[in-house]
């Protein structure tokens, strides 16, 4: 993988004169005939569904970026616009829009998948934290994209978000009015907002080239887990085309179809309805909420009582997942063989789903209506402020607590040598017998 | 060194996928009711032909919303993003598989020439009232926002181009909302210039005597009752009931709302067949390219 041999033969003179100067088609050729495990599962596929979600957001947002006027006057009926009267336009605003739904439902696969994995782990550190990079323009990305239409949600969310800035000590203020262009959310910050709506997914594309290569240098981890000994190379992996190329194709084929559904059926269910209200700064929703992908996060931020602190929480709950590398004590890189923390790691992806649902909710609202309560603090205890609470303890106990300590205690199962034994009886030197039977059954 | 992969280890992933696909299908279908809030009525459901994947409008329907928005809601609302010659696009209210053009549809023509424009004479530049063409928006009943207000109480009525869209329930809401004028409770404090609607978001609370038990659904509108029996003559013998008007202009702003919906619907009906056609292929493809390899 790392010590993956080139095995690129320019055949043309064209191609021989290229690749002496820029070896950009080798690079290409290289990356096809990678050697890759051949026990990747459908959890793998979500990366080349990203990547497609990447190039569709890009080409219908350039489209977009034609038709779109950036300024507070026009820009609610110019996105209207495009979608009564621009050729196609309904379908490019409404792909656009509820890509960013699935771009986020897929790198949220694909982040637990490397977390139940150990994607993380040496010697991949690098594709992790420059993927979680990645997640962290890709929230910024669409915060700004979501002010674009200067919708009611456009307008209350750029001020809740900014207002956060302003909560930092000292530099706050300034930082705020710098980044609004102003001492209020208007055309000044529509215009930068747009400006860098547009700058950012180049910025991904870019650290997308980074996770690749990292990924080609470190090369795939895989659902046993362990690193592949070099005797075994030829036996354990396939070269990426045409194998994984058709699988990855066939889960970006399913993947297109849930996209469909929303696109052409329910292009507004899981936006809200207060963003087809035109922006008002004199009128407040009554519940101001982020999209849903942010949810979970939304409501770390409103968990903690002071604001600077719940504005640290929330970046620290991102944060964490940098380090992350670092606080898995395990030597054991899949959960598979990992029964204790695969508990927990079921708990976390409920204690996530439940962030996002109290993200949802008023603060204030019972959990169970009607149950008796009492006063703990600053909130009844039967609210969402204390499930809140309850499941931001966990998530960065997680993290900090539960990984590290686990991963030193705990017994892990026996893992097996190579990644072919736990398919096939003499370890898949039995290769060619063994195959009809073993096809049926998917990583 | 073990031989297998522990049974209970692929049985725990897969109640795990389980378990994740059931909450994230709740998460997904509460975010809806979560943003509506409060106790209200389940909405009033109009039996509306363009719901569902398969749904279309019914000309005739559109054709009475349209009549009763022009013949009562223009009075107070506006539809700034709705040009006259969309009422002729395909799917559209007056939509004539002969015309030449959205725009040359005789029947939109004579409905923009029937309003007053105001423009500039091209000639003297002077301001001029002229003839409406498809091509204009429709009018505004008040010359700006603060006009709008100060005619109406302080709350200016909000504009319908995209109000399906704009409230949680859409048609069945707008639906709802019209008929909604149900008789409040004898003791809930209603300030003057305001209405009880069954279906209006609020919380009414605060103007029910201290310690009521039972806080009516629903909350204070500025609007008065708009829709009344017999208000709006139809010619194609539809009841011309209040509850009829609504549900009528309901599915006229529905499609307002999202002209181009039922065409799109249907090109994701095509759109599907096609991509369930090729995930066979694919996933036949697929078998091919891994006969032989153990995995």
């Amino acid at each position: 993988m790392s010590d993956h041999e080139s095995t690129y033969v320019p055949k043309t003179g064209v191609e021989k004169w290229l690749d002496s100067r820029l070896p950009i088609v080798r690079f290409g050729a290289d990356y096809m005939s990678l050697p890759t495990p051949k026990n990747l599962n459908y959890w793998w596929t979500f990366g080349g569904i990203l990547a497609l979600c990447l190039a569709v957001q890009i080409a219908t947002g350039i489209v977009l970026a034609m038709h779109y006027v950036p300024n507070v006057e026009l820009a609610f009926a110019s996105v209207e616009r495009i979608m009564r009267d621009v050729n196609g336009g309904d379908l490019i605003r409404y792909t656009h829009a509820n890509g960013a739904s699935m771009f986020f439902i897929a790198v949220y696969l694909h982040m637990l998948r490397g977390l139940y994995y150990g994607s993380y782990k040496a010697p991949r550190e690098m594709i992790w934290i420059v993927g979680c990079l990645i997640f962290f323009l890709m929230i910024a990305t669409a915060f700004l994209g979501y002010v674009l239409p200067w919708g009611q949600m456009s307008y209350w969310g750029a001020e809740v978000i900014t207002n956060l800035i302003g909560a930092i000590p000292v530099v706050g203020e300034p930082v705020l009015i710098w980044l609004r262009g102003g001492p209020a959310i208007d055309n000044a910050t529509l215009n930068r907002f747009f400006s860098l709506h547009y700058l950012l997914p180049f910025v991904i594309a870019g650290c997308v080239v980074l996770h690749l290569w990292a990924l080609h240098h470190a090369g795939q981890n895989n659902p046993v887990g362990i690193l592949i000994p070099k005797d075994r190379l030829k036996k354990d992996t396939v070269p990426f085309h045409p194998y994984f190329t058709v699988k990855d194709g066939f889960a970006i084929v399913l993947f297109l179809i849930l996209f469909a559904i929303f696109v052409f059926f329910m292009p507004n269910a899981l936006g809200h309805a207060d963003n087809y209200i035109p922006a008002n700064p004199l009128v407040t929703p009554a519940h101001i909420v982020p999209e849903w992908y942010m949810l979970p996060f939304y409501a770390i931020l409103r968990a903690i009582p002071d604001k600077f602190g719940g504005v640290v929480a929330m970046f620290a709950a991102i944060g964490v997942l940098f380090v992350l590398p670092w606080l898995d004590t395990s030597k054991v890189r899949s959960m598979r063989y990992r029964p204790a923390m695969r508990t927990f790691f079921v708990i976390f992806v409920l204690v996530g789903l439940g962030l996002g649902w109290c993200g949802a909710q008023l603060p204030d609202a019972p959990v169970v209506p009607g149950m008796p309560s009492f006063q703990l603090f600053d909130g009844q205890l039967n609210s969402y402020l204390w499930l809140t609470r309850l499941f931001t303890a966990y998530y960065f106990a997680f993290f900090l607590i539960i990984m590290p300590i686990v991963g030193l205690k705990e017994t892990p199962l026996p893992i097996p040598a190579t990644i072919s034994e736990p398919v096939l009886p003499g370890g898949g030197d039995a290769m060619t017998a063994a195959a009809p039977a073993s096809a049926e059954k998917k990583g | 060194m073990a031989t297998m992969i522990p049974e209970t280890s692929m049985r725990s992933m897969k109640k795990t996928l389980v378990l994740i696909a059931a909450a994230a299908g709740l998460a997904l279908t509460a975010q809806p009711a979560a943003a509506a809030g409060g106790h209200g009525y389940a909405l009033r459901n109009g039996n509306f032909s363009f719901e569902g994947p398969f749904g279309t409008f019914e000309q005739g329907q559109l054709q009475r919303g349209y009549k009763v928005y022009r013949e009562v809601c223009a009075a107070c609302h506006s539809m700034n993003l709705m040009s006259f010659r969309t009422l002729a696009e395909p799917g559209g209210p007056f939509y004539d598989a002969d015309q030449v053009s959205a725009a040359e549809n005789r029947f939109v023509k004579a409905l923009a020439a029937e309003v007053q424009i105001a423009d500039i004479d091209t000639e003297t530049g002077e301001p001029i009232m002229r003839d409406g063409t498809a091509a204009d928006r429709f009018p505004n009943p008040y010359p700006n926002a603060t006009a709008a207000a100060a005619a109406n109480g302080g709350a200016a009525p909000p504009d319908l181009s995209v109000m399906a869209k704009a409230r949680a329930g859409g048609a069945r809401y707008i639906y709802s909302l019209l008929t909604g004028y149900v008789a409040p409770p004898a003791e809930l404090q209603i300030r003057p210039g305001q209405y009880y609607n069954a279906y209006m978001a609020g919380d009414l609370t605060p103007f029910m005597p201290e310690g009521s038990e039972h806080v009516p659904p629903g909350g204070f509108i500025a609007m008065p009752n708009p829709l009344m029996d017999g208000q709006v003559t139809y010619d194609d013998g539809s009841a011309e009931t209040a509850d009829q008007y609504a549900r009528d202009v309901a599915a006229f702003i529905a499609w307002a709302s999202d002209p181009k919906q039922v065409q799109r619907k249907q090109s994701g009906v095509g759109t599907l067949i096609f991509l369930l056609l090729f995930a066979g292929l694919t996933y036949m493809s697929y078998r091919r390219i891994w006969k032989g390899v153990a995995h």
